[in-house]
């Protein structure tokens, strides 16, 4: 059973090369439609991380609001103001070497501090096991605040996105 | 333990499953026994969805030769019966063209990335009594999850066509996707809070009962849920009366234009092996699954799937299309209020006991069925009247 | 169970962070800049799930604010496209270059 492990854990890191790749595709390629394409892939490789973190139901709520919801809204917005074959643009804009230096910079700086720092890794938390019911009673209870904020944070927004999108008929005016 | 005939019949799957690996788990190592598991559950899969999906066309031809007075395909095999192998070999054998403008790998991965979400969600239907391929304990969620996919590879079909048509009837079909999701998920919300779990398995469970009668298709939440959840399965799988985006007379075909040959194979075998597994999952949640009396369950399964097959093949048969603003004010002004009327029935009829729970729950769905039916007039014009000039 | 040592996961985070703030700084089009933000997004809630499993004293908490986080990004997601068809309409452009009205 040590092979299953082994495997398993290959695949993981396999996952998240993967996971790497589509994000270097996502701000690299030419074509908006497949950044849109290499974003989705990227979200449903995290989707399968949280499974690996023991995180099932994120996993799904993950697969089903970004991919199934955001990267729809990112697509439709890309077919509406584009024209079909307009892939002759260059993407970057003048700060690019500034920008991958100081990134540089920053990645080497952070995972220096990472490994270096002693984290409290405690085997109750690595155990434990989050069940559906009890992050629905989390959310009515200790969450119950932060839940009510977030739907009228919800409507804010649809009501908002519907009022900028929409096209100013000029008959509605008078 | 002897135990009775019925029951053998019944675990005929299970019991052949675990006899393949008994006898693998021999002369193999640990590890490719739970291989060897995975792959005989995969491969089953990939045989049983395939087959359905050939057969369901036949079945869908006959239907509706016989509803419009007619015989269907009945000259390939007996009744038809080798139809769908004449279909395959046609697909097969036809030419694959690909627009010249086209975008090549994106019209390439279109019809591969829909059949896989159509593949996926056979993990999670339970066919019989232990027959679930993974008994995952957020199954259903994994179901709409998975199911709520399908939406990306029509963008992809749509666009990378380079086709003025394809591009309008993707971008009406992902809107009719995307709005009756919501309705399909909200409906399925009863299910789960009075069988306290997401797992498939376990809400099959939850109406076991006395000779059948706590089916949740027989409580006043049950039947609004099942007819939502029905609508809303016909309008995800884009069958008619919602299939104004592959209306052929009016789209020319749709997303699916300028696919031919095996890529338009996938294309329609997605579409029936949605229609079945939303018909299993219909089946599961509200008409108690697996149960029966007499007959093994994976057999009342596949009964109950069939029935509501043959209900959707009847709806193709007689209702005319939706008009796309209809469709979608349906989904949104009507069905919407009322899953979420239909969570409040729910909350009701736990809280109160039998015969006052009917009574209640038939008054807040009448009113709000009225309140909902008088704002979603449509605009009708007066009748005319018409005075004769002597 | 899989157990995978704490720093490769915040490491893997790490690099879909930079690589979404790479994407922010750089790229001319408004949509692409939004798909970075999209990455950014994801990377925090990578470490907020990992830390929750490997250290925290409440399991649920980090599972919890990651919901929020995906409720938010679909709300941020929602209201930059509706500004850029608002802005496309306009100026009939979706560069960033090219929208600069208030630049002295």
């Amino acid at each position: 059973m040590e092979i299953l492990n082994w495997m398993a854990k290959f695949g993981t890191y396999a996952v998240m090369a993967g996971i790497l790749i589509f994000a270097l595709g996502v701000v690299t390629l030419r074509n908006l439609f497949h950044c849109a394409l290499c974003l989705a892939a990227a979200l449903i490789g995290t989707a399968v991380i949280y499974v690996v973190l023991q995180a099932e139901y994120l996993a799904a709520i993950q697969i089903l609001l970004y991919v199934g919801a955001v990267v729809t809204l990112i697509i439709f917005a890309i077919m509406l103001t584009e024209h079909l074959a307009e892939t002759t643009i260059r993407q970057n804009n003048s700060q690019s070497p500034l920008a991958i230096a100081g990134l540089l910079g920053f990645v080497a700086l952070l995972t220096a501090l990472i490994l270096k720092t002693p984290w409290p890794i405690t085997q109750t938390a690595l155990k434990a096991k989050v069940s559906v019911m009890g992050l629905g009673k989390a959310l009515m209870g200790a969450y119950a605040f932060p839940f009510e904020v977030i739907s009228i944070i919800l409507i804010a927004a649809l009501i908002g996105t519907v009022v900028i999108a929409k096209k100013d008929d000029p008959e509605e005016r008078s | 333990m002897i135990r009775s005939i019925e029951f053998y019949i019944d675990m005929i799957f299970v019991t052949a499953k675990v006899w393949i690996l008994d006898l693998l788990s021999r002369f193999l190592p640990d590890w490719m026994v739970v291989f060897a598991s995975i792959v005989i559950s995969s491969v089953v899969i990939l045989c049983l969805g395939p087959v359905i999906m050939m057969y369901l066309t036949l079945l869908e031809r006959k239907l509706i030769g016989r509803i419009q007075n007619r015989y269907g395909p009945n000259r390939v095999g007996k009744w038809g019966l080798l139809q769908p192998i004449a279909d395959g070999i046609k697909m097969f054998t036809k030419e694959d063209i690909v627009p010249a403008n086209a975008d090549k790998i994106v019209h390439l991965l279109a019809p591969i990335v829909i059949v896989v979400p159509a593949l996926m969600v056979f993990l999670v239907v339970p066919f019989g009594e232990r027959m679930t391929a993974v008994n995952l304990n957020i199954g259903l969620l994994y179901f709409i999850a998975v199911s709520s996919v399908t939406v990306l590879p029509i963008f992809m079909g749509s666009w990378a066509s380079r086709n003025k048509y394809s591009l309008l009837g993707g971008m009406r079909t992902a809107a009719q996707m995307i709005s009756y999701e919501i309705p399909m998920t909200l409906a399925v919300v009863p299910a789960i809070m009075m069988s306290q779990s997401l797992s498939t398995n376990t809400i099959v469970l939850a109406q076991v009962g006395d000779y059948d009668l706590h089916w949740f298709i027989f409580t006043p939440w049950g039947i609004v849920g099942f007819i939502v959840f029905f609508l809303c399965a016909t309008a995800e799988c884009n069958r008619p009366p919602f299939d104004l985006p592959e209306a052929e007379s009016e789209l020319v075909a749709g997303f699916h234009t300028e696919y031919s040959g095996m890529k338009f194979a996938l294309f329609y075998m997605a579409e029936y092996m949605n229609t079945f597994t939303l018909c299993g999952i219909a089946a599961t949640l509200f008409l108690g699954g697996w149960q029966g009396p007499f007959l093994p369950s994976w057999l009342w399964f596949f009964g109950k799937t069939f029935v509501l097959i043959c209900v959707m093949i009847w709806f193709r048969g007689t209702f005319p299309r939706f008009r796309v603003d209809h469709l979608m004010g349906f989904a949104w002004k009507f069905l919407l209020p009322l899953t979420l009327v239909n969570i409040l029935l729910t909350a009701l009829w736990q809280f109160t006991s039998d015969l006052e729970a009917w009574f209640w729950s038939i008054l807040v769905l009448g009113i709000s069925l009225w309140i909902l039916v008088k704002l979603n007039r449509t605009f009708v014009p007066e009748k005319r009247k018409y005075l004769l000039v002597d | 169970m899989i157990v995978l040592p704490l720093p490769h996961i915040l490491i893997f985070s790490l690099l879909l962070f930079a690589i979404g703030v790479y994407g922010a700084l750089v790229r001319r089009n408004i949509i692409g800049i939004l798909i970075s933000i999209e990455l950014m997004l994801n990377a925090a809630n990578i470490n907020l799930i990992a830390f929750s499993k490997y250290t925290s004293l409440s399991p649920e908490t980090g599972q919890i604010f990651a919901l929020f986080v995906i409720a938010i990004a679909a709300t941020a997601a929602a209201v930059g496209l509706a500004i850029v068809l608002a802005l496309y309409r306009v100026r009939k452009t979706v560069q960033a270059n090219e929208v600069n009205l208030l630049k002295w």
